[in-house]
């Protein structure tokens, strides 16, 4: 139903087909949280995996030890900013999930702080996801969700949980705090998939 | 989080508005009034896309803030100027009334604040803004004063001089009204003639003075600038305050 709007013409015309629609890009980081920075420090951080079938659990130092990878992508905002070639270094979430044996196809990140955010496993597994903890060679700020967070830049950058602790494996799909909110259960930018 | 409950909200979708006024609101910010054909209607504290097409058909969106809330077609806008923008410098000295633009919405539930439905006193609130974070907290203030319930209220407002105070008028009528509200204003570079209250930045100290403690468990409102989000909420979590009950929303640079 898009109509032209008097007088406008636009002046920043972002050409870059790594673009998705409707985004703009920034050069700055900004930030979308729902309530104050957690304060974690690493030696009480430890991340779980969590299914039917048990539990997995690490502590800093453990998950440090693990098979590190270094991430070249670009991210998405649903405010609508996107920032390319961000570098990143974490942990393969199929690294995390190489001992798990489950037959579940959804996930919820759990975050410090009380946040949730759902993802379906196949969004997480291979090589389409991370738990990071360096952002341009630099440990990961509290304000940019360190001690780590969740990096799933191909969706939407809120289901790049801030202050991750834990996945917890599902059999169905539940919608975590930001999509009870009003954001989309799956959150695809190339299909503007923001809100429901 | 353990606060979120299931509610009904009013139905996201895209609207073809007309602008039916835009009026400066201080030397950097624009009101826009917009008459919204098929509206849900909004709660206070909610925002929106803004969609402007250009003639080739390039587009561009942002999101804005509501300062208005409630039923009905009309939503007030109040867009501060980012230099070099390429939407707000458009929309507050091109866009005039009769002109069309998209709007998408309403959007988010977690940054609302609900009346008590018989006017009776519900959790205290505490808003807190900097600058042109004021807007969706003023929704919510004018929420309170419409519902005229007995919620105590305050509002901690920090901003550059007493030009740049946007809903001067409405704040000052809800500060004298017989609606619980208090309004206390941090000027960071000029202050009004008379004020009892150095120049400059906020410190934790002038809001450990000047909002409610956390001995009365107050809801906490935070919108402006990341930077001033980050150290407000923290003074906050300092303070006392259950991290629970600070709802922050933070402007990006764009």
């Amino acid at each position: 139903m898009s109509f032209i709007t008097r007088g406008f013409t636009g002046r920043r015309r972002d050409q870059d087909d790594r673009l998705p629609p409707g985004q703009t890009l920034v050069h700055d980081f900004p930030v979308l949280s729902a309530g104050p920075t957690p304060q974690v420090s690493t030696d009480e951080w430890e991340f779980t995996i969590r299914s039917a079938a048990g539990e997995r659990r690490w502590s800093w130092d453990e998950f440090r030890q693990l098979e590190i990878e270094d991430i070249d992508v670009d991210i998405h905002c649903v405010t609508h900013w996107s920032k390319l070639g961000t570098r990143w270094s974490g942990v393969s979430i199929d690294t995390l999930l190489a001992d798990v044996d489950t037959e579940d196809e959804y996930a919820m990140a759990h975050s410090y702080g009380g946040y949730t955010t759902n993802v379906p496993l196949e969004d997480l597994r291979d090589g389409k996801a991370w738990v990071a903890f360096e952002f341009e060679g630099e440990p990961l700020d509290p304000e940019h969700g360190g001690p780590a967070r969740l990096l799933v830049p191909h969706l939407y950058f809120w289901k790049s949980a801030k202050w991750i602790r834990g996945l917890e494996l599902l059999p169905d799909d539940e919608p975590g705090f930001w999509e009870q909110n009003g954001y989309h259960l799956h959150g695809d930018p190339w299909k503007e998939e923001r809100y429901w | 989080m353990s606060e979120v409950t299931a509610r009904v909200l009013p139905r996201t979708a895209w609207h073809a508005a007309e602008v039916v006024e835009v009026r400066r609101e201080t030397p950097t910010a624009a009101r826009i009034v917009l008459d919204v054909a098929g509206w849900p209607g909004n709660l206070p504290g909610q925002h929106l896309d803004v969609r402007l097409t250009a003639p080739d058909g390039y587009t561009a969106t942002r999101s804005y803030s509501i300062a208005s809330s409630g039923d009905g077609s009309q939503v007030v806008l109040a867009v501060a100027r980012v230099p070099d923008g390429e939407v707000s410098p458009f929309l507050i000295d091109e866009l005039r009334a009769g002109d069309r633009l998209e709007v998408h919405g309403p959007l988010g539930a977690y940054f609302v604040w609900h009346a008590p439905v018989d006017g009776g006193s519900g959790r205290p609130v505490q808003l807190i803004a900097g600058g042109s974070g004021v807007v969706p907290l003023f929704a919510i203030a004018q929420a309170h004063i419409d519902a005229a319930d007995a919620t105590p209220f305050r509002l901690l407002y920090s901003v550059r001089t007493p030009d740049d105070v946007f809903f001067a008028e409405e704040l000052e009528a809800a500060a004298k009204g017989p609606v619980p509200f208090v309004a206390d204003y941090v000027y960071t570079r000029r202050a009004p003639a008379g004020a009892d209250e150095p120049v400059g930045r906020i410190t934790r100290e002038r809001v450990a003075a000047a909002t409610f403690g956390p001995e009365s468990e107050p809801l906490v409102y935070v919108c402006g600038a990341t930077g001033f989000v980050e150290q407000v909420a923290t003074w906050l979590v300092d303070l006392g305050h259950d991290p629970r009950a600070i709802r922050t929303e933070r402007y990006g640079g764009t």
